[in-house]
């Protein structure tokens, strides 16, 4: 899955086309859950693109993403709360409810907090890099559990989505393409990222940081750069979430989201630029079908989790390319 | 000053059981180059099984060999099946097939026992208090979770400093390749060290059982703060795990116990306060952590460098 | 003249081992300074306090007049010091080319830019060409380090530091492990950087040392014994002394 080869640009029409007829399938079909379904995969496949830039790319093994997720969508949240009680924010601002201003900003107070986050976590490396930035999202998960005033353990409801132009944000196929725009722009940006030189320095880090310092390149500030763009794309899926689901809580920065980011980016195959969407689409659909049968599908997903990364090492990037060199 | 001596022992208890969990944790870093995640899934076993045992038996003496036996069996299928082919492995592949171990078994644990908690009472024998120092009160098993954690950071430090096993598990840690030179079966020696570690997590969550309630989750709780607990201390090293718990511990109750107060100095709406209070002594620990970050990067008492 | 590289009693321990004697050494401008010795007497330990990788326990380090006491790796090179590995450092998914081509991008300045596809900069590629040329890897510019033969990737590793244009090249036995030809090919190119480039060699091929060196220092651990040139060294009766039964000298 070189970027640019042919068969990328082939997978990425493929891709588009699908994404594009989904909901009028989904009516045609008679089974609107279709798109909402479709949404939450999008939504996550941000979430896990920005995650697989500091992952797949940069090699740097981030356990708690799921805290710029709740960032982003708390953000959202909380400028909705002020704008509906009409509260000042800070003494200073009124909150709103227009996208074009909430979507910003979560993009930015989630790059913030990645900012201090990162800043800290990459003074060290390997397993404790995995150790520190679990611990660090957890911290913010205790914050939020304990802010009383946002709803605390149970979270914020947010009563209409956020309004952009004059679209009807409330019909779900509206908010469907608003998504599948934002994908493509992220991802379309995500793919010149890693391309240039930035994402050159970026993929050499992962291959080897003594390599990259013996050229005079100064690994501390390639990375935490890397590690902020990745939170703000995580914050942006997270405020995309929010307005999806009309709700935030906690839930949004549990370390099993965090865990749940890192299959997707591994099921999809990390470091490959499609493998992101691949993943989430994979892991929500597996999801919702064990869901079908039960309510205890983890006991399954589980084991199903050990033996494609005990056995099937590239995700399913890895097994396309596998199943393509077989003749 | 009662409360505050008061507060310290519950500091050092909380400590005494992490420094259970982190040493197994670091040691299993430290010698097997695995970040184990199901470490505290351990915990968790550890815990049912003694609180089903006390339940059915009414003796706790019964629980902590089937505490025991649990998380050191849980253990060894887990290292037999997964772990074992994580050796050779980047972080990444160890993290993502131990947290499907985390899955697997907290759905299979609420799949058998149910989502409530199971609570355990203190064992009668140890159940009151006594005089610490005249007009003192304290836990008998509190107390008694703070001896025996001691004895075992003893034993685990002569363990380490004076045989011939722990010179292995040193060297283990160093040179791995010499180790395997003198001809000692590395296998074993993992499997040895795997399963103490599997032990001592087991035997802290049977300890804390009549304590907390027993409940899935709990073992992803304490795991991150025995992440935070080696951040600290510095990974791989005993010594540091051994501080670094009791510090997080310590640091941990004290807030808990003393921010409410402070913060109703400050705020003066109660239940705010409260919450406010809440949160931030939650989120204390974590501070810690970052503050040692920016002073020492690789940790308080880290092995090397 | 004053010498580009001045190390002035540098001491190393591990331990109970001593690495590094108070070792004080120095490379002239244009000069190639080979350090010889048997295995374990400290020579790729200096090379990585050099470099900053390991920080000497006492001593000074000076290059180009600078001290280099707290200065990381990657500050250092860009001053203008350039190494190659013994055990060669490649990204293994990079084509010889990206390598060159990111080390020419390394040295242009710094590498925040998000944008322009940087394998199809000119500005990068071209430099790096004409260095793979001058290393004789043009023909497999587009093959990753994975794939490249031992001896390319000796080669590879020279083309990456040059692409620093350093004053000072650190050389960790880049014939080590070559065949005849390669070697000859090798000791061709540093004789064609001879004179532009100080250079820092440590090699156990005397053959291609005493072709290459100006001066030679023989490190016994971690104390140079004995400094010269080529027949000087010869002659030396404790060097002799010090490689019996290594049978090189």
């Amino acid at each position: 899955m070189e970027p640019g080869s042919r068969s990328t640009i082939l997978a990425i029409a493929l891709a588009l086309g699908v994404l594009a007829a989904l909901p009028f399938a989904a009516a045609a079909l008679g089974n609107p859950a279709m798109t909402t379904l479709a949404t939450r995969i999008l939504i996550y496949a941000i979430a896990a693109a920005s995650l697989n830039l500091v992952l797949g790319y940069g090699g740097l093994v981030s356990f708690g993403h799921a805290a710029f997720f709740g960032i982003g969508g708390y953000t959202v949240g909380i400028l909705f709360h002020h704008h509906r009680f009409n509260e000042a924010l800070f003494g200073l601002m009124l909150g709103t409810d227009q996208f074009l201003i909430t979507l910003p900003a979560a993009i930015l107070v989630s790059g913030l907090f990645a900012a201090a986050i990162g800043a800290l976590a990459l003074r060290t490396a390997g397993v404790q890099f995995i150790m520190i930035t679990l611990a660090f999202a957890q911290m913010l998960f205790f914050l939020f559990v304990a802010l009383k005033r946002y709803g605390g353990d149970d979270g914020l409801i947010i009563r209409r989505r956020n309004g952009l132009f004059d679209l009807n944000m409330r019909d779900d196929t509206t908010f469907y393409f608003v998504t599948l725009v934002f994908v493509v722009l992220f991802f379309a940006l995500v793919w010149r990222i890693v391309n240039s030189r930035f994402g050159l320095v970026l993929g050499g880090i992962r291959q080897g940081e003594r390599r990259m310092a013996a050229i005079g390149v100064s690994t501390y500030r390639y990375k935490l750069a890397a590690f902020v763009i990745s939170g703000m794309g995580a914050g942006l899926a997270g405020a995309l979430w929010a307005n999806y689901a009309r709700f935030v809580s906690p839930d949004m920065m549990h370390w099993t989201k965090s865990g749940e980011l890192m299959v997707m980016v591994i099921l999809g195959g990390a470091g490959t630029l499609l493998g992101p969407l691949f993943g989430s689409a994979a892991l929500i659909l597996l999801e919702t079908v064990l869901a079908a049968y039960t309510e205890r599908w983890q006991v399954f997903l589980g084991p199903i989790l050990i033996v494609i990364i005990l056995f099937f090492r590239g995700g399913l990037a890895g097994l396309v390319d596998l199943v393509r060199k077989r003749p | 000053m009662t409360l505050v001596l008061e507060q310290l022992l519950n500091g050092l208890q909380l400590g005494v059981t992490l420094f259970l969990l982190a040493a197994g944790l670091t040691l299993i870093f430290g010698i097997m180059g695995i970040i184990n995640l199901a470490h505290g899934a351990l915990y968790m076993v550890g815990a049912y099984a003694g609180a089903l045992t006390a339940k059915a038996t009414g003796s706790f003496l019964l629980a902590v060999p089937a505490g025991l036996a649990a998380a050191g069996l849980t253990g060894i299928i887990i290292e037999y099946i997964v772990i074992r082919r994580l050796y050779d492995r980047d972080h990444l592949d160890q993290v993502l097939a131990t947290y499907g171990l985390i899955l697997f078994l907290n759905e299979l644990v609420t799949i058998l026992f149910g989502r409530q908690p199971l609570f355990v009472g203190v064992p009668p024998a140890l159940s009151g208090a006594v005089e610490i120092i005249p007009g003192v009160p304290y836990s008998v098993y509190r107390l008694t979770i703070i001896a025996v954690g001691l004895m075992l950071a003893l034993g685990l430090f002569l363990l380490i400093t004076r045989t011939r096993l722990g010179m292995l598990i040193r060297a283990g840690a160093t040179h791995r390749e010499m180790v395997r030179a003198l001809g000692v079966d590395i296998r074993l020696l993992y499997t040895l060290v795997f399963g103490l570690g599997a032990l001592l997590a087991g035997f802290a969550g049977v300890m804390a059982g009549p304590l907390l309630s027993v409940q899935v989750g709990m073992g992803e709780q304490i795991l991150i703060m025995t992440f935070v607990v080696v951040v600290v201390g510095g990974v791989g090293s005993i010594k540091g795990a051994f501080f670094g718990a009791l510090i997080v511990g310590i640091v941990d109750t004290l807030l808990r116990a003393f921010m409410p107060m402070l913060m109703r100095g400050l705020v003066t709406n109660t239940s705010e306060a409260d919450a406010l209070s809440a949160g931030l002594s939650s989120m204390g620990v974590y501070v810690l952590m970052a503050l040692v970050l920016l002073v020492r990067p690789q940790g308080l008492f880290a092995a090397r460098g | 003249m004053s010498a580009i590289l001045d190390i002035r009693a540098v001491v190393k321990r591990f331990g109970g081992l001593i690495a590094t004697d108070h070792l004080s050494l120095d490379v002239q401008p244009g000069e190639l300074h080979a350090l010889i010795g048997p295995n374990g007497a400290g020579k790729t330990t200096i090379i990585n306090q050099l470099m900053g990788e390991i920080i000497p326990d006492s001593g000074e380090i000076i290059f180009g007049g600078e001290p280099m006491a707290g200065l990381k790796p990657a500050a250092r090179v860009r001053r203008g010091l350039g190494r190659t590995f013994q055990i060669t450092q490649l990204l293994p998914d990079y084509t010889a080319l990206d390598h060159v081509a990111l080390a020419v991008q390394a040295h242009a300045g710094h590498s925040f830019h998000f944008f322009g596809a940087a394998r199809a900069d000119r500005r990068l590629t071209g430099p790096a060409m004409a260095l793979l040329e001058r290393t004789g890897l043009a023909t497999r510019a587009g093959v990753k380090a994975a794939s490249l033969s031992h001896g390319e990737r000796k080669q590879l590793e020279l083309a990456i530091a040059l692409a620093g244009e350093p004053r000072l090249l650190l050389l960790d036995e880049p014939m080590a492990g070559l065949g005849q030809v390669e070697t000859a090919q090798m000791v061709d190119l540093l004789k064609g950087l001879k004179g532009q480039i100080a250079m820092l060699l440590v090699e156990h091929d005397m053959d291609a040392v005493f072709a290459l060196a100006d001066r030679i220092s023989v490190l016994v651990y971690g104390r140079c014994i004995a400094s010269g040139s080529a027949a000087e060294i010869q002659a030396n009766p404790d060097v002799k002394t010090a490689y019996l039964g290594e049978g090189d000298a």
